[in-house]
């Protein structure tokens, strides 16, 4: 079986976030990468069906040369080989710009399956993977929390809302955003942290569309309620939020 | 001319949230000023077209088709898209739900078009639409604007005030798309619940909630005495869940229970909207956190910026001795 995984890199989830002197975007200069994580459990997913059924896991990313450093994590966590689709301005392009430079990138692979996180944490649209498959002409299931291959055929578990899931069989070849926490990530190993160098990436040149849909504005949220901040040291916002435990919200 | 808002049934019964899409869609359709239009789509929706005619909305149109019985993207996606081929809308609104999650990225790459999800916020400055989305779960927010028409947008649960139905007649048509049952690909089962859940966080007066601030599975006793102390229910973010910490049924979000406590202590959760669309009802939000800028603290009453492993144990001393006095 032949998996696609694609991720993407994102800044780490505890960095402090400055916006550029532009408004348009972050400022990226002291900031630090990881890899999304949605997508860390698509690649998880990956590595386990391949270890049950064997065939060959191709990590997919498209960003400047800082993502290297994701790629090679991925190969060292088990993948045989990637594709790096080269491009600048990943950071603000809409999920339709995107998803067209990656499936552009897949061109002659053709997959089993493609497998992604099911949002990023930076833009969040949530749409890459769905995108993707409507792009290559693919079926898809998002929120996938099982999958299941079955010949020419995958049963997977969709999570629906409010504690409802669903089990859907899709022909492949198919593109599955997989839900975040099923599987435990493993971590790369010394040895595959020394394999992963050998490893072939291949770099696919891109120039990004104009994106149809534009950011124009980034600035920190305005607060919509008011909501009131205690200061002091642990001992004395205790005693203060006990006095609106008992007479504000009287629960004392 | 027109705007369309999608409004979502399961089995008959609504998605609340089409009800908040359709507020943004008025809001757009007044700022454009084309008439709001409410689709329905389904096998036999009848009744339901019926119930969304009373909402003021120019007209209903019943996307019909035996094939739209159960849920699939495909048969969704190509239905609507005849639909919009057919009557060239300037807008097409969703609820931000699963299910369109899972196809209208679909329908909008069809038509070449991009797809603005998860909005939280329609703006209108001289003559220019935008649409207002937050950025890393929370921590930004960004004024989107899109080029070409129909533009595709989601709105975000709790985003917009419902609209009321108002008692006014729309007029309902009928609109019958052409659909092929080999060209629908997916398979989809009955739906299913798992174990039924012997937590029933929605009653609770007092919630503790954790996340993953709290680090380390072995440090839930903090938080677990706060909630003895105060006669409380302890709950959980999503991550905490998925680790195994605490079993799922005490995880609250839109993948788990939805909660209305007097108080909700937020403790070493970030707010990301997952989260937050479960606890939103709360009479009051109190949140300790270390980072100032967690988007918890938007939703939040009152507000500890400050290390949980000393201002929990510091609360825990304060409510006992405000109890024993």
């Amino acid at each position: 079986m032949k998996i696609i995984v694609s991720v993407k890199q994102v800044p780490s989830r505890d960095s402090a976030l400055k916006v550029n002197a532009k408004g348009t975007w972050l400022d990226e200069s002291d900031l630090s990468f990881e890899m999304n994580e949605p997508d860390a459990y698509a690649l998880e997913e990956a590595l386990q069906l391949k270890e049950k059924l064997g065939g060959e896991v191709v990590v997919l990313s498209a960003g400047p040369s800082r993502i290297t450093q994701t790629i090679r994590e991925a190969l060292a966590k088990g993948a045989d080989r990637a594709i790096h689709v080269s491009v600048d301005d990943e950071g603000t392009l809409d999920a339709l710009v995107t998803a067209g430079m990656l499936a552009k990138a897949l061109e002659g692979e053709s997959p089993d399956l493609i497998l992604t996180g099911l949002q990023s944490d930076d833009l969040g649209y949530g749409q890459t993977g769905v995108v993707l498959a409507e792009l290559l002409g693919f079926a898809h299931a998002t929120i996938v929390m099982e999958v299941e291959p079955l010949g020419n055929t995958v049963r997977v578990k969709r999570e629906l809302e409010d504690g409802w899931f669903q089990n859907v069989v899709l022909p492949l070849p198919a593109v599955l955003t997989i839900q975040s926490g099923i599987k435990k990530l493993r971590y790369a190993t010394l040895m595959g942290i020394k394999k992963a160098k050998t490893k072939e990436v291949k770099v696919v040149k891109a120039a990004a569309a104009k994106p149809g849909a534009k950011i124009e504005h980034v600035y920190l949220p305005q607060r919509s309620k008011q909501s009131q901040i205690l200061s002091g040291d642990p001992k004395e916002v205790a005693k203060q939020l006990v006095e609106k435990l008992k007479f504000e919200a009287r629960v004392l | 001319m027109s705007v369309f808002v999608v409004l979502e049934q399961n089995g008959g019964k609504w998605n609340r949230m089409s009800f908040e899409a359709l507020a943004a869609g008025r809001k757009i359709s007044e700022a454009l000023s084309v008439p709001l239009r409410a689709i329905v789509i389904g096998a036999a929706v009848d009744s339901l077209a019926k119930e969304a005619a009373a909402y003021p909305v120019e007209k209903v149109i019943a996307v019909t088709h035996d094939l739209l019985a159960h849920y699939t993207p495909d048969g969704y996606t190509a239905a609507l898209e005849q639909l919009i081929q057919a009557s060239k809308p300037e807008a097409v609104v969703f609820p931000h739900t699963y299910q369109v999650r899972d196809y209208a990225p679909k329908l909008a790459t069809r038509l070449a078009k991009p797809f603005v999800s998860d909005v939280v916020d329609v703006k209108f400055e001289g003559s220019q639409l935008s649409f207002v989305r937050q950025l890393f779960q929370g921590k930004l927010s960004a004024n989107v604007v899109t080029t070409g028409e129909p533009r595709f947008v989601s709105v975000q649960a709790g985003a917009f005030r419902s609209v009321e139905a108002a008692g006014g007649g729309a007029s309902v048509e009928v609109f019958a798309p052409e659909l092929d049952a080999s060209k629908i690909r997916s398979k989809p089962e009955d739906p299913f619940r798992e174990a039924q859940r012997s937590v029933d966080l929605s009653a609770a007066e007092l919630i503790v909630s954790v996340g993953r601030g709290i680090k380390e599975k072995d440090n839930l006793h903090v938080v677990e005495e706060l909630a003895q102390v105060l006669g409380a229910e302890l709950a959980a973010s999503r991550p905490i869940c998925d680790n195994g910490w605490l079993p799922m049924e005490r995880q609250v979000g839109s993948s788990g229970q939805t909660v209305a406590p007097k108080v909700y202590f937020a403790v070493g959760i970030s707010g990301a909207i997952q989260h937050l669309v479960g606890m939103k009802g709360s009479k009051m939000v109190v949140a300790i956190n270390k980072d100032e800028n967690a988007p918890i603290f938007e939703t939040a009453d009152y507000g500890i910026v400050g290390d949980l492993f000393e201002v929990v144990p510091a609360l825990i001393d304060a409510i006992k001795k405000a109890k024993e006095s």
